[in-house]
């Protein structure tokens, strides 16, 4: 499979950390809460759990798929 | 380019300042008000559309590829690029022009909205014809430039008829100039940003493919269809050509808005200003962008790759003057202040990190009532925000502050132990008619 990457809008999240503690090894946490997302593509051992931490965003937040971050975070077409 | 300064005019803001070289947006009538469409097109050779309607869109947007044209709204992102992302859309779009210009320092588009109006609906119309538009929009920063792009529209006829289906005044919040805010206004929501993808140029305004582009920005591409890439890179560097509107304010007599070419030394901007020769600090490209020391960067070209070893950019075109004797500190403790208001609210590292890092900037502008780790603790948080919000604003603030921190180095040391060297207040401009007025 492909590399994933692991993204978050931050518009929609609130900083509910369900992310982190199902992903501590992978997803830091800032001053106030929110998630520190790799930039790099998720390592194959932790690609599950990296599904599950998306699917438990309560805020629908994360994203899983090959795009990487630094061409998302790109402003202009 | 001979450096020829052109004469002043008045200081406010319905004249120009004029210019350094040959001037192409300010060119024409030296009076005040809107430069009327007969007017417009004797000087230019005719309307645009008669020139416009022979050209294959492909054909102009070489053009503008030749031209290397970039964003004047501060991304300086390739024109040509953008088009060319439209015109692939295959299906019906939306172009805007952009005149928000939320940056308090700024007044270049207000000052080419309200003298120009046809130069920027000459670059609309060709940006129409390139990306095949089936919904146009202005967005001007207040209802006097309202009234002058809908007077402006009623005059254009014939080829030159556009159809214009909103000319609407901004939201005043720092971040509504953003694109997607933009588009978020004109759809009728809050004029905050979002997250891209999807791109404006998938789904923007009313779900169309949309353009979003700075008015000076589509001043230049009107000229560019007109006359040609040659033409346009006759000014500028070969790197960066062209001209740009710069607005020069703070300690100068005759500050206001000037055309220049890239390249040129900000130390010629200054003079053309009557800048105060003992001034020490200027801020260049706004509220993101960066204080270069005078006279040291006096040299130093108006462009991304002269301002580059200063850590600065033109972005849109601010020059701000420090008084001599205000504190940088203080005062940009006010401007970081503020700017943490202007977020939007949406995300959390920017609404929490922001208002952190401006109140513990707030005890360095103190003197003498910041604790031991307070740089520390600046630079982790402004670490911590960098790259993390839907918009760009976060790391702008992050840009300003550090460069703030490091520009007034000596100043940050002196506060932390108990002194302040400043011995009148600044005025950076903050929302309209409010400036940083940090007391000595």
């Amino acid at each position: 499979m492909s590399e994933r990457f692991l993204h978050v809008d931050p518009t929609m999240c609130v900083g509910h950390g369900l992310c982190w503690e199902i992903l501590p090894e992978l997803i830091g946490v800032d001053d106030w809460g929110y998630p520190l997302l790799p930039e790099g593509p998720i390592p194959r051992e932790y690609r599950r759990r990296a599904a599950r931490a998306r699917a438990a965003c309560p805020a629908l937040a994360l994203r899983l798929d090959g795009i990487r971050p630094r061409q998302r975070t790109r402003v202009e077409p | 380019m001979p450096l020829t300064v052109a004469r002043p005019w008045s200081r406010s803001l319905d004249r120009p300042q004029g210019g350094l070289g040959a001037l192409r947006l300010l060119a024409g009538p030296r009076r005040g008000g809107p430069e009327p469409w007969a007017e417009h097109c004797d000087r230019l050779g005719g309307p645009i559309g008669t020139e416009i309607r022979r050209r294959s869109p492909l054909s102009v947007i070489e053009d503008v590829r030749q031209a290397g044209l970039t964003g004047r709204g501060g991304g300086a992102f390739p024109t040509a690029t953008k088009l060319a992302a439209l015109a692939r859309a295959g299906r019906r779009t939306a172009v805007i022009a952009n005149g928000t210009e939320t940056e308090p320092a700024s007044a270049k588009d207000s000052v080419l909205l309200r003298l120009r109006p046809h130069l920027i609906l000459d670059g609309l119309e060709a940006a129409a014809k390139v990306v095949q538009a089936s919904a146009l929009a202005v967005v001007v920063p207040t209802e006097l430039e309202r009234r002058i792009l809908v007077s402006a529209l009623t005059e254009r006829s014939g080829p030159s008829a556009l159809d214009v289906t909103e000319v609407v005044v901004a939201s005043r919040a720092f971040v509504a100039g953003e694109e997607t805010s933009v588009v978020n206004w004109l759809d009728g929501r809050a004029a905050t940003p979002r997250l891209q993808p999807p791109r404006l140029s998938a789904r923007g305004w009313g779900n169309l493919p949309t353009l979003v582009q700075n008015v000076e920005t589509l001043a230049h591409l009107g000229l560019v269809a007109r006359f040609g890439p040659r033409w346009f890179r006759t000014a500028g560097t070969g790197a960066e050509p062209g001209t740009m509107l710069v607005t020069v304010s703070g300690a100068a007599e005759r500050t206001g808005v000037y055309e220049v070419p890239l390249g040129v030394p900000l130390g010629a901007i200054l003079a053309a200003a009557a800048g105060d020769p003992s001034a020490r600090f200027a801020l260049i490209g706004g509220y993101s962008g960066a204080w270069l020391r005078l006279p040291e960067a006096a040299s130093a070209p108006m462009s991304r790759a002269g301002l580059r070893p200063h850590a600065g950019a033109p972005g849109a075109g601010v020059v701000h003057l420090l008084e001599p004797g205000a504190c940088g500190l203080a005062e940009g403790h006010l401007v970081v202040e503020w700017m943490a208001r202007q977020s939007a609210g949406q995300c959390g590292p920017c609404v929490h990190g922001l208002y952190a890092i401006a109140k513990t900037m707030g005890t360095l502008a103190r003197p003498g009532s910041s604790g031991p780790n307070d740089l520390e603790l600046i630079s982790r948080w402004c670490g911590q925000v960098e790259g993390r919000g839907a918009c760009r604003h976060p790391d702008g603030v992050v840009n300003f502050v550090r460069s703030t921190l490091r520009t007034f180095g000596e100043e940050v040391d002196r506060h932390l132990r108990g002194r302040c060297s400043a011995t009148r207040s600044g005025a950076l401009p903050l929302a309209r008619g409010q400036f940083s007025r940090a007391l000595p």
